[in-house]
């Protein structure tokens, strides 16, 4: 399915492509030659015919819409398992990992399948998310949030997180002791600056962030505002 | 006939010589009959260009259904709204005027881009809600094939509004109305305040809100910038052009009360071009008078305000221009990362800009003391005697800063009550204020462009209810008052 589409290439790699991880980022940054060529042919078309475009603008906006569906709220799984379930379910269901207390990491196979056993934790608090490399975003956050015993949460190399989900995340700040952001494209300074609501933070990692424009700096001033906290994250000696 | 078989003789002779010589000759014959397929393709292809005797593609079109004056944000921002929810592609026609696309009197680039919900009147947490779903989503919303997504640069930092014991009171309650309608504000007591700023000087602060979410500041020309680049692409024709002049037919009925009453409709306004005496008449149907801190201005075009004192015909539209400084100052001790937009006690603000330490701010002047709006100088006094002692006293760290730049801008202020005029004028029936935001009209316009579109092509708000903004409140003196402007 996605890859006749790949192939067409019918609309400008944008932030919204609904790739998993860092691949299809990579490819933003350094298109390959032959694709560049037949994008200039689709784009040159679309400058001509105002059918080529609206199909163009039509891909574009179906992009958008993957990522909206594959965010979309929990809400009957979390009114009949509560909010736990519902939590981790949405992880999982995005090829996440999730960690109850005192139980061992589940995680989806290769395929994206997993085993519905976790269904039985309903009263289990989950400790630890793995998020790395999801197409998680601002709403997706949202099943998150209920979690209140959420200790560690990876969002490493999300495409889709960024500084407006930094904010969101604040109704965690009384539980969360490990954060890491390592390669999210989109997350700058800013957004850092909203990790003050986390004074229990014991370990935050924010290497590897290409939209920050200071490293440097930034880390220096993240240990300024997070004094009890270990902030992994460029090094500028 | 014969010169045509010469013609093709000495043609086939010359491609035979081209053919005969070295690589080079045929080459250059290669690149002619190259140029000459393109030129034939380019005549095949449909958006090629005319070429006329004059050329008049600087001029305005001759007829539009919808003309919005001022291209600032509100107006970009109802452009795409009427574009987005016309039921047909391309079946409104709309024409933003603009007399200067440098915006260099703008209110919207001179802004210092500050988002909140923390107001008082529910319709403008609401604007603000719907507004900031919007910058989260910008690029879903103004996402254009081909250009890069759009940076909005956005501070997610948060508004910390102090109150003194005075206004205490009012605080509680203003911030339970956010919270009703889905504001993340929370409110600290002088005690919580010290330990989560511990750079703020609590001393006269009884109580605190605080914005944890959809709070901040950002990049107004990015917004602006993608509002044009997006509105453009949805086929809105812009012209630079100054809208001098409203030719308007009238119609006299009577009221119930058996008074005469005159209905005014624009036919059609004349927009002077830059630089020349030259203008445009164009024909339209509906006006949208989006023209910011001149709006007031332009409603005196078309006749509103005219009448005798007392009437709805001679009731103004109470927007004026005021002019508001801003200072960029630095400060090697101030307050860090965690910086949230400060609003004092005494009116004063701040925020951080940047990461090295720098801040602006400035400081609402009382009514006896607004500066003269006649041009845009800075009064540098006006920092050191209005602004600079209460920054000081709140933080005491800036006592030692520096000030390294100011620049001023208007407001498009609203004298009556401080919120926004939207909506048709009862007299003048086609011409649809969005106007006379005081201060927080950049955040608004999201909403506000979709809430004018709304009523003019479906006759009614559908998503947030503005009712309280009609103009007719100005001639019933009904005051809608917002109580936090800052
Ligand atoms: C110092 C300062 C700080 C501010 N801070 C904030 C803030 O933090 N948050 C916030 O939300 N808002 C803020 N504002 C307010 C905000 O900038 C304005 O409310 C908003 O930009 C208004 O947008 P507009 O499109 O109506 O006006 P403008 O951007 O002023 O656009 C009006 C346009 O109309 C054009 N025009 C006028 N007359 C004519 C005519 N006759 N013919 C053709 N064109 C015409 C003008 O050239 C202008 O470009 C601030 C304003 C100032 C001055």
């Amino acid at each position: 399915m996605a890859a006749p589409r790949a192939s067409l290439c019918l609309v400008a790699p944008v932030w919204n492509r609904g790739t998993r991880g860092v691949r299809g980022l990579n490819r933003m940054v350094a298109p390959q030659g032959n694709q560049r060529k037949r994008r200039t042919l689709v784009q040159f078309l679309a400058d001509h015919f105002y059918d080529v475009q609206a199909l163009r603008e039509y891909f574009l906006h179906k992009q958008a819409l993957k990522v909206h569906q594959e965010n979309r709220s929990v809400n009957s799984i979390k009114n009949r398992y509560g909010p736990y379930i519902a939590g981790a379910f949405s992880v999982l269901n995005q090829g996440g990992a999730v960690k109850f207390q005192g139980q061992e990491w589940i995680r989806p196979n290769g395929r994206g399948h997993f085993s519905l056993d976790f269904l039985k934790f309903q009263a289990v608090p989950v400790e630890a998310v793995d998020a790395s490399g999801c197409t998680l975003n601002y709403s997706g956050l949202d099943n998150l949030l209920p979690l209140k015993e959420l200790q560690s949460l990876w969002l490493q190399r999300c495409p889709h997180v960024d500084d407006w989900c930094l904010s969101h995340l604040h109704p965690l700040a009384d539980s969360l002791q490990e954060l890491s952001l390592a390669g999210c494209p989109r997350i700058s300074e800013r957004g850092l600056a909203c990790l003050h609501h986390f004074q229990k933070l014991r370990k935050l990692d924010i290497s590897d962030l290409p939209s920050v424009s200071n490293p440097g700096l930034t880390r220096i001033l993240v240990e300024e505002m997070l004094p009890n906290c270990e902030v992994l994250g460029a090094d500028w000696a | 006939m014969l010169r045509k078989a010469l013609q093709l003789s000495s043609c086939r002779r010359l491609s035979a010589r081209g053919l005969s010589t070295r690589r080079g000759g045929s080459t250059l014959d290669w690149g002619g009959k190259v140029s000459e397929i393109k030129k034939k393709i380019r005549s095949v292809l449909p958006g090629g260009t005319w070429d006329l005797p004059y050329d008049t593609s600087h001029l305005p079109p001759e007829h539009a259904d919808v003309v919005i004056v001022g291209g600032g944000v509100i107006g970009l921002s109802v452009a795409y709204w009427l574009k987005r929810l016309e039921t047909q592609r391309g079946a409104i026609r709309v024409l933003v005027v603009e007399r200067d696309h440098t915006y260099r009197q703008a209110s919207t680039g001179l802004s210092v881009g500050g988002i909140r919900q923390q107001f008082s009147c529910p319709e403008n947490i609401r604007l603000s809600l719907f507004s900031a779903s919007f910058l989260r989503n910008i690029n879903d919303y103004l996402a254009v094939v081909d250009d890069p997504p759009l940076d909005l640069q956005f501070n997610p930092s948060g508004y910390l509004l102090l109150a003194s014991e005075k206004g205490a009171a009012v605080m509680e309650s203003n911030v339970k109305v956010q919270r009703q309608e889905g504001a993340k504000v929370c409110l600290l007591s002088p005690e919580q305040l010290r330990s989560k700023f511990p750079w703020i000087n609590t001393e006269g602060v009884a109580l605190a809100s605080y914005g944890l979410e959809n709070e901040g500041w950002f990049d107004p020309w990015c917004l602006l910038q993608g509002l044009r680049r997006k509105v453009q692409s949805m086929g809105v024709l812009f012209c630079q052009g100054e809208v001098t002049r409203f030719i308007s037919s009238s119609a006299h009925m009577e009221n119930a009360s058996g008074e005469e009453v005159t209905l005014k409709r624009i036919r059609e306004v004349h927009v002077k071009m830059d630089h020349s005496l030259e203008y445009q008449p164009v024909e339209c149907a509906v006006v949208i008078n989006a023209a910011g801190a001149w709006s007031g201005q332009i409603a005196e075009l078309a006749g509103i305000g005219n009448g005798p004192p007392g009437t709805l015909q001679g009731t103004k539209l109470p927007v004026e221009l005021r002019k508001r400084y801003v200072y960029l100052w630095h400060c090697p001790q101030g307050p860090g990362l965690e910086t949230p937009l400060v609003a004092d006690t005494s009116g004063a603000y701040f925020r951080r800009e940047g990461l090295g330490n720098s801040y602006l701010g400035g400081c609402s002047p009382t009514e006896e003391e607004e500066p003269d709006p006649g041009n845009l100088e800075v009064d540098h006094d006006f920092f050191q005697e209005k602004v600079w002692p209460h920054l000081a006293q709140r933080v005491p760290a800036f006592e030692t800063l520096k000030v390294r730049s100011a620049w001023a801008g208007y407001y498009d202020y609203n004298t009556f009550d401080q919120n926004g005029v939207v909506g048709p004028h009862p007299l003048v029936v086609n011409m649809y204020f969005a106007t006379g935001f005081s201060g927080h009209g950049l955040q608004q316009a999201p909403a506000v462009g979709r809430a004018v579109a709304e009523i003019v092509l479906e006759g009614s708000f559908q998503t947030i209810n503005l009712s309280p903004f009609l103009f007719s409140r100005f001639y019933f003196g009904e005051k809608f008052q917002e109580a936090t402007i800052i």
